[in-house]
């Protein structure tokens, strides 16, 4: 029973966890169809961010060193925010009907941006120090032992997906958004400007990428070609719920990280891997545009 | 090393040729009239040896999931080449350092390694970590007859000509560990974990066959993970579920620092599990945090905190080298140690000859590795101590307990 609990907890937290890798790339590559390989370095540049907001906490202010991560995440978010604008600017605004060339551009980008963390930063994996209010378990009963940090992490990912889902559908801003990806033309005909709706959307996308970053560096650690280990998991995600809605990403997370999790209880980590990859792929045969599809007319 | 330059002229070098049938019949040995043995004598297979230097490459993963592993290695090997050129070099020779990354990817290691020996002649290698990357360099090294000094504790089962292994084969590390659990601790259940890959595999079955058959113990769960795996929830949960006396643990790499930061933030920790792991050194506890793994012990050859004149003087040298942050784990003392094993087969050998340089290596004695004395085995291993240490909260580790010099045994019967 007890074991179930924590089963359970560890399938939410895995959750919780591949949500807010795909939440940036549900909105790069769902909404604005850019393949963006370089969505993991984005990743890589908040974790970093918040590496180095730790040793500068212990350096100049050691009691700040139980807070920082509160800062971390908003810095975290705007490091890469700005560094995913720049790159809109540079690159990627030439290639919005080329999408074949972006894959190749990002993914060049991609090894530019590994090789540039190695050189800033060296080739050790590097990990934050953890505040001590985040380590250990919240024991309900004497059995049961929910992590900390997991349950932070949970917090985290329901308070980016609900500003997400707020912003995309509830605001003027998201409106615009789904008006620019949906016709472009009629949207610059009302008076849209959307070069600037461009922009922004690729960097949210690119700054929601920055949080999972701050929030992953807490769980395991970070290396310069960390990105690659988790963009795998992030497109798949987001191309089996179906590009182009937010719930289908949801929803694909939650199925994915709860049987992933439970069948590594039985089977192990490992065939755990295989197997949910075999069954991805023979859902994605059936239903090739994944879970939900977009209703939008192209 | 004289410093004085003598222009090698056809002339000294026919005198040599001339003179080397007499010096071999006599008691000259190979050197000549200004001190140091000439090229041609000392390297007859086409190594890139010239009057002055001697190429040798290191062959890591300066990148990728390994690195963080495989960084001390590079550094200790450095410093020790270093070292032995402030002495004088090797046979006169200057060492000069070809540095290659295996980029955490076997292919990527042979690869290199090919590049090393065909391209760059070099003399030797200093590299691998993991045992894969090891299995894919040696058919290249067999095939150019190149010579590897291998760093890495790993699972025995391999004895080349090729090969100088300078870390613990597995029945050195694992059996003195599992005995220590058995004896000391009175663990009855085990449970196995490692990452998926030949050394934890093969480790963990020398251990189930030890645990089992020569013990009488229970192994309640053995469990794999992805290399590079960062989630550890349901694998911990299993864990929980069997309730073992203690984890047995070989996890390597990046995934390490996931490992154990989830143990502790599910409450299994130093207080509450005995853990004991095979592959966390003082570099690896850098990445994961000492907090994360105070009180759980960890079988190794060497630690830093070692108590001894060799390891002080060591530890001193290569904080100053690396700088006063960096920390020193059981294979970047072995790693140390390759270099100078080298150096002291080729004098033994009075040449760069790789076959010569292997003949000569078996019964050399070192006594001024760090870890203490050890010895080379004819079956090219070393005879060393193993020793159990139990973290503290800085990283560093407390000795707890110490072997008797164990004889290397690639091929233990009955454990196959």
């Amino acid at each position: 029973m007890a074991i179930a609990a924590m089963q359970g907890f560890a399938g939410l937290s895995f959750f919780s966890v591949l949500l807010l890798m795909a939440l940036g790339l549900a909105i790069i590559f769902g909404q604005m169809r850019v393949i963006n390989m370089a969505h993991g370095e984005f990743m890589v540049i908040g974790a970093y961010t918040t590496y180095m907001l730790s040793v500068q906490a212990s350096a100049m202010a050691p009691w700040a060193s139980e807070y920082y991560i509160l800062l971390a995440i908003p810095a975290a978010f705007l490091t890469a925010f700005i560094a995913g604008m720049v790159i809109e600017v540079v690159m990627i605004r030439h290639l919005y009907h080329r999408p074949l060339d972006t894959l190749l551009a990002t993914w060049g980008l991609a090894l530019i941006m590994q090789q540039g963390f190695r050189t800033f930063f060296g080739a050790r994996e590097v990990s934050p120090s953890t505040p001590s209010w985040l380590e250990g378990s919240w024991r309900p009963t004497d059995m049961i032992d929910i992590p900390l940090n997991g349950m932070a992490i949970m917090l985290l990912t329901l308070l980016v997906t609900l500003g997400v889902v707020w912003l995309m559908y509830r605001s003027r801003w998201g409106l615009r958004v789904r008006a620019t990806m949906a016709s472009r033309d009629m949207s610059m005909a009302v008076g849209i400007n959307t070069r600037w709706v461009d922009r922004l959307t690729f960097a949210l996308g690119c700054g929601l990428a920055g949080i999972a970053g701050a929030a992953f560096t807490m769980i395991s650690s970070t290396g310069p070609t960390s990105g690659t280990l988790y963009i795998v998991d992030t497109f798949l995600v987001v191309v089996f719920g179906g590009a182009g809605s937010i719930t289908g990403t949801v929803v694909s997370a939650f199925l994915i990280a709860q049987g992933q999790s439970i069948l590594e209880f039985f089977l192990g980590s490992s065939m755990a891997k295989v197997t949910t990859l075999l069954v991805i792929i023979g859902i994605l045969m059936l239903r090739p545009e994944g879970l939900f599809k977009s209703k939008v007319r192209r | 090393m004289t410093d004085i330059k003598i222009p090698f002229t056809r002339r000294k070098l026919l005198k040599m040729m001339l003179a080397a049938p007499v010096a071999a019949s006599g008691v000259l040995g190979t050197s000549t009239a200004f001190g140091k043995p000439a090229t041609s004598v000392i390297n007859t297979t086409g190594l890139a040896v010239t009057d002055d230097t001697v190429k040798c490459g290191i062959l890591h993963s300066l990148t990728g999931t390994m690195a963080i592993s495989e960084t001390g290695s590079v550094e200790a090997e450095t410093l020790a080449i270093e070292q032995i050129n402030a002495m004088g070099g090797i046979l006169g020779r200057k060492i000069e350092i070809i540095l290659e990354d295996g980029a955490s990817d076997w292919p990527t290691f042979a690869e290199r390694a090919r590049k090393l020996l065909r391209q760059d002649n070099v003399a030797s290698i200093m590299g691998c970590w993991t045992s894969a990357s090891r299995k894919a360099v040696l058919p290249v090294l067999e095939r150019q007859n190149g010579l590897l000094y291998y760093p890495t504790f790993y699972e025995g089962l391999e004895q080349s000509p090729n090969v100088i292994y300078t870390g613990q084969e597995a029945t050195q590390q694992i059996l003195a560990s599992l005995d220590w659990l058995w004896n000391e601790k009175g663990i009855r259940t085990f449970y196995l974990v490692g990452s998926d890959y030949i050394w934890p595999r093969t480790s963990m079955k020398i251990a189930r066959i030890h645990i089992e058959q020569v013990l009488g113990g229970q192994v309640v769960g053995e469990d794999y993970a992805p290399l590079g795996h960062t989630s550890f929830g349901s694998l911990i949960n299993r864990i929980r579920l069997r309730r073992p006396d203690a984890i047995f643990a070989a996890v390597v790499g990046g995934s390490n620092v996931a490992f154990f930061r989830q143990l502790n933030s599910a409450g299994l920790n130093g207080k509450t599990q005995t853990l004991l792991s095979l592959a966390t050194t003082e570099d690896e506890v850098l990445g994961i945090g000492g907090e994360n793994v105070e009180g759980f012990f960890s079988s190794m050859k060497y630690f830093q905190s070692l108590d001894n004149e060799n390891n002080i003087a060591f530890v001193k040298a290569f904080k100053e080298r690396w700088g006063d942050d960096s920390v020193i784990g059981d294979v970047t003392q072995a790693a140390y140690l390759g270099p100078w094993l080298w150096k002291e087969a080729c004098e033994r050998a009075g040449s760069f000859d790789v076959a010569k340089v292997t003949a000569a290596s078996p019964g050399i004695q070192l006594t001024t590795a760090p870890e203490g004395f050890v010895e080379v085995h004819p079956n090219h291993h070393l005879w060393s101590k193993t020793r159990i240490g139990e973290r503290r909260r800085d990283g560093q580790a407390d000795v707890v307990w110490e072997s008797d010099l164990i004889e290397p045994n690639p091929f233990p019967e009955g454990y196959q």
